[in-house]
């Protein structure tokens, strides 16, 4: 991650300054912020990883994959006798 | 190759959850697809060396994720721009009402280090303890909660949601936020 330098020293509105201090600091105390994460942010970030897991997970399982089961199964049986 | 009925379900009952992780290792639907398939025909070949009783998912979970860390990774930087291609394959999902956030969350996603981005996967959507997780990656379990912290903070911090109730900033000022954090 490149910061620039030139946002980080330049006079900004109050909020602006505000904010970019607190990136700046986080960004060299990790653990420190990691605990930072509020209640909620952190179960907004699981909600929204879940959706796009279960997006793909919704999809079940694709033909290739039960053909290929039995395709193979169907190999054993063959070499077995 | 025999394949008991009870292996056949807990194999294909994996499936789904080996392709939303695969996808989210390689990136790109088919190439994930390929991984789980040679993954599951490499479990098949050593069935023997699995436990009943244990879990067979994290089982596959780890098998998987040891064939891409020894092949995909080096397939992958030979052919692509990694991180082009990976982001580009992840935000090409068709952009449906409501969709808008999913799309920059899995930008923000493709764009951690692999290391935190499996550890917040297989604990925060496969469903899989730390213990669990820890396995699959071969690594401490105090390793793989850094990970998932680091993971949850850089995402904030990608997406721009840390500390949004403490300074209310607007709109703008968050995408030059992110803007710089890109660099």
């Amino acid at each position: 991650m490149k910061m620039d330098d030139d946002s980080m020293t330049t006079d900004k509105p109050m909020g602006f300054a505000a904010q970019a201090q607190s990136a700046e600091a986080g960004s060299q105390t990790k653990s420190a912020k990691a605990n930072r994460l509020d209640r909620a942010t952190r179960a907004k970030l699981g909600q929204q990883l879940r959706a796009v897991y279960d997006e793909v997970v919704s999809q079940g399982v694709p033909n290739r994959f039960t053909d290929l089961l039995t395709r193979l199964d169907n190999e054993g049986t063959q070499n077995a006798h | 190759m025999r394949i008991d009925d009870s292996v056949r379900q807990e194999i294909l009952g994996s499936v789904p959850g080996l392709r939303a992780f695969a996808i989210s290792l390689c990136g790109n639907v088919d190439r994930a697809d390929d991984l789980v398939q040679e993954a599951l025909l490499r479990a098949l070949a050593n069935i023997h060396s699995f436990q009943p009783g244990t879990n067979m998912s994290a089982w596959l979970f780890t098998i998987l994720r040891n064939h891409f860390r020894s092949e995909y990774r080096k397939r992958r930087r030979e052919v692509e721009d990694a991180d082009g291609h990976y982001a580009d394959s992840l935000t090409s999902h068709p952009e449906q009402h409501g969709q808008l956030e999913l799309t920059e969350f899995r930008e923000a996603l493709s764009k951690l280090p692999e290391e935190q981005r499996e550890a917040l996967i297989l604990v925060g959507a496969s469903g899989f303890s730390y213990e669990e997780a820890a396995e699959i990656c071969g690594c401490a379990i105090g390793t793989v909660k850094s990970r998932v912290n680091r993971a949850r903070t850089r995402l904030a911090e990608l997406m721009a949601i840390q500390g949004v109730d403490d300074f209310g900033p607007d709109h703008t000022t968050r995408a030059v936020l992110v803007g710089n954090q890109r660099g």
